[in-house]
């Protein structure tokens, strides 16, 4: 009884102390990030340091969460995050990196734009349809290069910078050829019936979309650590030779972790499109979600749970811009302070090199 | 293509050099990181620093040239932060690419903001003056040479100096000596992160220049988003050019030339819509990775962190 009460105690210090660890380099990452965002407004301003701090957190506090309205319009920025943050996770989960994430959420965004417009059909069919296709487009732009990597053996980081080109540009033929609203680039508006509900009132942006994110969380960690084939994917992720020595085939978990990625990369474009922007437009760069997800999926670790937390900090940065610019803050100042956050969880090496030095030092000391 | 008495062919050409010029300068920079074993998606944030800081080095002494030398610098910063991250910290080098694409950008349009006190694109700068009257005078190739610009005759050199380096000096032997076996070449004395710093540096170099020569060199002014994915065109072109600098020379031209030839074709009334020329370099580097067309293989410790020591 005794000895049984110890070892929970002690599996539940071992928790507090994973969750510690896994928690300690990101928070660390994210204050330094601030930090040199704060240097940057003291220098840009010229304003002292505590001013500038003030004025930067004030600014993102009340354009992100101060308000009702930037409380829901943070939340319009987490949609996407969500289902972006997730796909880079599960390819990250089975050792790949799928850059082509943005491709993916766009050729959802295309679909969706395509599938939007066929009239006459109840909403209980066309939602499904355009969630379908989605995931469906998303996944084939995922499969090639999950392909390409397992058979042929080239490197799915260059092919899926190739396919979120070339998805781009044929978003674009179809934005601005065959389906182009005359007069505008874009689209025409997907029909009432295949648009999600704004249950906060039609002004406000937020719909249904978020709680089908929150949603596939659960069914992404479910994924990873309820299934057998969540178990494959991470057993290949964290070491392919012992995996196909215990009989798991590298390639099929490999090509199918990337049609998942894909999937639910394709799906997040399609929720983009009927939840919030309603039609297609003409891309001069790329939307961004994807690129934001790999930040997002870095900083939660490829954690489902994290990515919830991390698309959160992502989203209030994202529309915390218009605030600070009221407070004459370039709004770039945010996208400076996600990128010096995945420059420090890029680094995360330097924590096991500051132990292993330790380590050295012990062994030559003691 | 202002000059209407030249031959279509002609402008063609010279139009195709001047667009290949940036590409063939960044993935010069591409095959020296590579070969040497570091990845460097970041090439396209070093480019965008390049095309700032060489306006703002014009901007502030008025001299093209200090532009040019700004540019190469920024750049040179730039990368040794990659450099740092994914030689000493053994970050994942994709990652740290991504990371200085997304700090370029961000840093860029704030810095447009603070020093310009502008939105979007700057003032008109100086720009390197081009004998346009002289060159015309030239017999037969004078109105080829016309066209093009001082930045088309560094990329054509650079790629004989970078054939050079790789394939006719010790040094170069080196590079590729730890972009394919870093500990065999660690065995011989040779030090892989001193070899492999200086190779990301020069990358970080050519990858300032390159955006120079797309800012001084075409427009005179930096415009937000102006590289518009030039550098995965450069990482393309070099894959495609095998990791060689002559073949990812040759690639970069063909890049540009499926670009610039679509000016061309609407003139003919060709319908073949623009935004599958601007495709084209993607789906050729897709199909040449995937073994139809040639072989190509890349370094073979590209991208893997080296350890000294380490089994």
């Amino acid at each position: 009884m005794t000895a049984n009460a110890n070892n929970s105690h002690n599996s539940l210090l071992n928790v507090l102390k994973s969750t510690y660890r896994t928690l300690l380099f990101p928070l660390i990452s994210i204050i330094v990030a601030m930090f040199v965002a704060v240097l940057f407004v003291v220098w840009g301003r010229g304003v002292g340091f505590f001013e500038g701090t003030s004025l930067l957190f004030k600014a993102i506090w009340n354009g992100s969460f101060g308000s009702k309205d930037s409380l829901i319009e943070t939340f319009v920025y987490v949609t996407p995050l969500l289902f972006t943050g997730l796909a880079n996770a599960v390819a990250f989960k089975t050792g790949l990196f799928n850059i082509g994430v943005e491709g993916q959420f766009t050729i959802g965004v295309l679909i969706t734009a395509i599938l939007g417009l066929i009239s006459g059909l109840p909403a209980i069919v066309h939602i499904p349809l355009i969630i379908v296709g989605g995931i469906l487009a998303g996944a084939i732009w995922g499969g090639i290069p999950g392909y390409l990597k397992a058979k042929v053996g080239t490197n799915e980081v260059v092919n899926t910078i190739m396919m979120n080109f070339i998805a781009m540009y044929l978003s674009n033929y179809i934005v601005m050829g065959p389906l182009n609203k005359p007069g505008v680039a874009s689209t025409p508006e997907i029909r009432p019936s295949a648009m999600l509900w704004r249950f906060l009132g039609e002004n406000n942006r937020l719909n249904t979309g978020l709680f089908i994110g929150l949603l596939l969380i659960a069914l992404v960690y479910i994924l990873f650590w309820k299934t057998t084939i969540g178990y494959e994917i991470r057993a290949v992720g964290l070491n392919p030779y012992a995996a196909e020595y215990g009989g798991i085939s590298i390639k099929k978990n490999m090509i199918l972790a990337m049609v998942i990625s894909g999937g639910i990369a394709g799906l997040g474009g399609a929720i983009y499109v009927s939840g919030i922007q309603h039609n297609a437009m003409e891309l001069t760069g790329f939307i961004g979600y994807g690129f934001d997800g790999i930040a997002v999926a870095l900083l939660a670790k490829s954690h489902p749970v994290g990515v919830l937390f991390a698309s959160i900090l992502f989203g209030a940065l994202n529309s915390s811009a218009i605030s600070l610019q009221l407070v004459n803050i370039p709004k770039q100042i945010v996208f400076l302070i996600q990128a010096i956050i995945i420059i420090f969880v890029a680094a995360d090496y330097i924590y096991k090199w500051i132990g292993e030095k330790r380590k050295k030092e012990a062994m030559i000391n003691g | 293509m202002d000059n209407a008495s030249l031959p279509v062919v002609v402008a063609l050409m010279a139009a195709t050099l001047r667009q290949a010029t940036p590409l063939i300068l960044a993935s010069l920079g591409g095959v020296f990181s590579e070969r040497s074993g570091v990845v460097n998606i970041g090439l396209d944030g070093i480019m965008t620093c390049g095309a700032f800081f060489g306006v703002y080095g014009s901007y502030k002494t008025g001299s093209p040239a200090m532009g040019i030398l700004f540019a190469i610098i920024a750049g040179m910063i730039v990368s040794s932060i990659h450099a740092f991250l994914s030689i000493h910290l053994k970050a994942d080098q994709v990652v740290s690419g991504v990371a200085i694409n997304l700090f370029s950008g961000a840093l860029t349009s704030y810095l447009l903001l603070v020093l310009f006190n502008r939105q979007g694109q700057t003032d008109g700068v100086n720009a390197l003056t081009y004998p346009k009257a002289f060159m015309r005078g030239i017999p037969v190739i004078g109105g080829f040479l016309s066209e093009l610009n001082w930045y088309v005759f560094m990329a054509i050199i650079l790629v004989f100096v970078t054939y050079f380096i790789l394939y006719k000096t010790s040094l170069g032997l080196r590079i590729r000596a730890v972009g394919e076996h870093p500990k065999a070449a660690d065995t011989l004395g040779v030090n892989v992160y001193a070899i492999r710093y200086l190779c990301v540096i020069l990358s970080g170099a050519l990858g300032g220049l390159a955006g120079a020569s797309l800012s001084l060199g075409t427009t005179n002014l930096f415009r937000e988003g102006m590289v518009s994915g030039r550098g995965f065109i450069a990482l393309a072109a070099m894959i495609f050019g095998g990791w060689r600098p002559f073949g990812a020379m040759w690639a970069s031209i063909l890049f540009a030339f499926a670009d610039a030839f679509q000016i061309v074709a609407q003139g003919f009334g060709w319908a073949i819509p623009y935004q599958f020329y601007s495709a084209l370099p993607y789906i050729l580097t897709m199909i040449a990775l995937a073994g139809f067309v040639g072989k190509t293989t890349a370094p073979a410790a590209d991208g893997v962190p080296y350890t000294k020591g380490e089994r």
